[in-house]
């Protein structure tokens, strides 16, 4: 594997570094993420969705905390911080506590992989976006795990629910992401954006320079809603039916810990489609003669900044794509899953296998 | 097949139809809807923007016509007891003094130029329990009892909801109470004497249906 000389330099330089024997730059390079979680989920996860709601639907969303409602959501970890922390006399006291555990552990566990621009990563895996795609579905288990523990017919039925949804649906987005992993030839997620980085900017990305990348593009876009439980596929949750699906019997710190599980994984399905497809942290700007935008919008900082937005991008279209779809019934969930995703998912491997060949 | 394709085809165009409405909501987001009412001409043409009303610090104007809380102007009230009689769910209690003689003109007179002869120490409006059905309002003589706009007066305590307009003190009160009944003594003292001495008051036939009360009011009044 070639790397060039600047990659990784940041997080390897804080991995070597150690107090005594205290690994302190190893617990750095973990704090990142767990950080950028809570912020993100804190300002734009919460706030910033309440907030597109609203305005999606002719209303305000939250006015009275602060200046526009900017300190709702610290008000809300207030009162969540204060609630009392109930476990059911008839819940399966292990299995309910350790569900939102495994829950936000597998979406945390996700973010190791995710290059923060050319300079930091967690680690660079060689089989990075293999490792994404099996821990993210690591969450299923920690879904089941509650909502069987809550000993709740609506919490079990929506994790049953929540659980067939997530293994059909992952068969589509592997395969779509498969297409991806050809057309890179790694699966490197630092080695997908240097492949995808180059002068004239967005040109590179695989989504624009291969006719065939939409289809595995839109395909995994689909697929990744459905795993997230985002709305038009959020049966497990269906507030109307299952009054909230696997969570219905949590409350306080442990329901957070569902919300930062949501949260964390949007940002990471939004990270990889932006990874595979849309060369994460390379700059979309192109050289045009004397001015070399791209060169001069290249680096640690602007590789972050770069990917960040891209994942907002995603997860802005997420929010849109809730607050504009209905729910689908079971039957079309898993109608669009077997008998339309998966069909197109094969037909776009062989289209990027026969392009790879032959281009 | 081509259904298979056509209903591809049909989920593809609606879902973008729906995300276009949305998002031209989302940037639409940055104007406020009208606030043309129901009657005006361009009610219907008003479909962009925010329709939020943050309450407390932004309200519709309560219509003119409207029936809202009760306000008794109390200057204006001769104290007639009708709105008090007219009232279905009895929410309101007045206690009047007659004014004595020397004092109409202390009393003084309506916005209206009329006299007024009773004091009102006693005008309580129980809002909790009024149904601004109006009728009291219907029949106030000297139009001083009116609905008011005020439409949100919500309270902790419901004992707060009773509005007092009575504008005598409790000293006041007192001193009307004993001006009005040493008047009283005084009339009947003089009519007592007037009777004594064989005169029949001119142009008033004698108040005696009964020529000897004597003890029956104390036992009438038992008996009642």
């Amino acid at each position: 594997m070639s790397q060039s000389p600047s990659l990784n330099t940041w997080s390897e330089a804080l991995s070597g570094f150690y107090i005594g024997w205290l690994p302190l730059g190893l617990l750095i390079v973990a704090a990142v993420p767990l950080i950028f979680i809570a912020l993100y989920a804190l300002t734009y996860g919460v706030y910033g969705e309440r907030k597109i709601s609203a305005f999606m639907q002719d209303r305000l969303g939250p006015m009275e905390v602060g200046k526009w409602g900017i300190l709702q959501t610290l008000a809300d970890i207030l009162k969540l911080l204060q609630k009392e922390d109930i476990v059911p006399t008839a819940a399966d006291k292990f299995l309910f506590v350790i569900g939102p555990v495994i829950m936000f552990v597998g979406s945390f566990m996700a973010f190791v992989v995710l290059p923060y621009g050319p300079a930091f990563i967690g680690a660079d895996l060689n089989v990075g976006l293999f490792y994404a795609i099996g821990i993210v579905s690591f969450e299923v288990v920690g879904i089941l795990a509650s909502g069987w523990g809550s000993n709740n017919k609506w919490a079990l039925y929506g994790a049953i629910r929540s659980v067939a949804q997530i293994v059909s649906y992952e068969i589509p987005a592997s395969i779509a992401l498969l297409c991806g992993a050809m057309m890179a030839g790694t699966l490197s997620m630092q080695q997908f954006c240097v492949l995808q980085s180059g002068p004239y900017g967005f040109i590179h990305y695989y989504l624009f320079s291969n006719p065939i990348a939409w289809l595995p593009f839109l395909i995994y876009f689909i697929a990744s809603l459905a795993e997230n439980n985002r709305a038009p596929f959020d049966i497990p949750e269906a507030e109307s039916e299952l009054v909230a699906g696997f969570f219905t019997e949590y409350s306080g710190m442990k329901f957070a810990m569902f919300f930062l599980a949501e949260y964390g994984s949007m940002f990471m399905v939004s990270a990889i489609i932006s990874i595979v497809f849309l060369g994460g942290w390379a700059s979309p700007l192109p050289n045009i003669g004397g001015f070399a935008l791209n060169e001069w919008t290249s680096g640690p900082v602007w590789g972050a900044f770069w990917i960040i937005m891209k994942a907002f991008f995603f997860i802005f279209v997420q929010m849109w794509l809730r607050w504009t779809l209905p729910r689908l019934r079971v039957d079309q969930l898993m109608f669009l899953c077997w008998k339309v995703l998966t069909p197109f998912a094969f037909i776009a491997f062989v289209l990027t296998a026969v392009w790879e060949i032959y281009k | 097949m081509s259904e298979y394709f056509s209903n591809i085809k049909t989920g593809a165009t609606t879902i973008a139809t729906g995300l276009s409405i949305t998002l031209r909501h989302f940037f639409n987001a940055v104007k406020r809807k009208g606030d043309a009412g129901i009657d005006d001409a361009d009610y219907f043409n008003q479909v962009d923007g925010l329709c939020t009303l943050q309450y407390p610090r932004e309200a519709v104007p309560t219509p003119k016509i409207g029936r809202y809380r009760l306000y008794n102007d109390i200057d204006d009230c001769i104290g007639c007891c009708q709105c008090e009689r007219a009232c279905p769910v009895e929410c309101i209690t007045i206690e009047t003094i007659k004014t004595t003689a020397d004092d109409l003109a202390v009393c003084g007179k309506t916005s209206g130029g009329q006299q007024k002869r009773m004091w009102v120490p006693v005008f309580d409006i129980d809002v909790a329990k009024c149904m601004t059905c109006g009728i009291c309002v219907s029949v106030c003589p000297t139009d001083c009892l009116v609905h008011s706009p005020v439409a949100d007066f919500s309270e902790f305590d419901v004992r707060n909801m009773v509005y007092h307009y009575g504008n005598l003190s409790k000293i006041e009160v007192e001193a009307k109470k004993k001006k009005l009944e040493e008047e009283k003594a005084a009339k009947e003292k003089a009519a007592a004497e007037a009777i004594a001495r064989g005169e029949v008051p001119a142009g008033r036939p004698a108040p005696k249906p009964k020529p000897a009360p004597g003890p029956a009011p104390v036992g009438g009044e038992a008996g009642e």
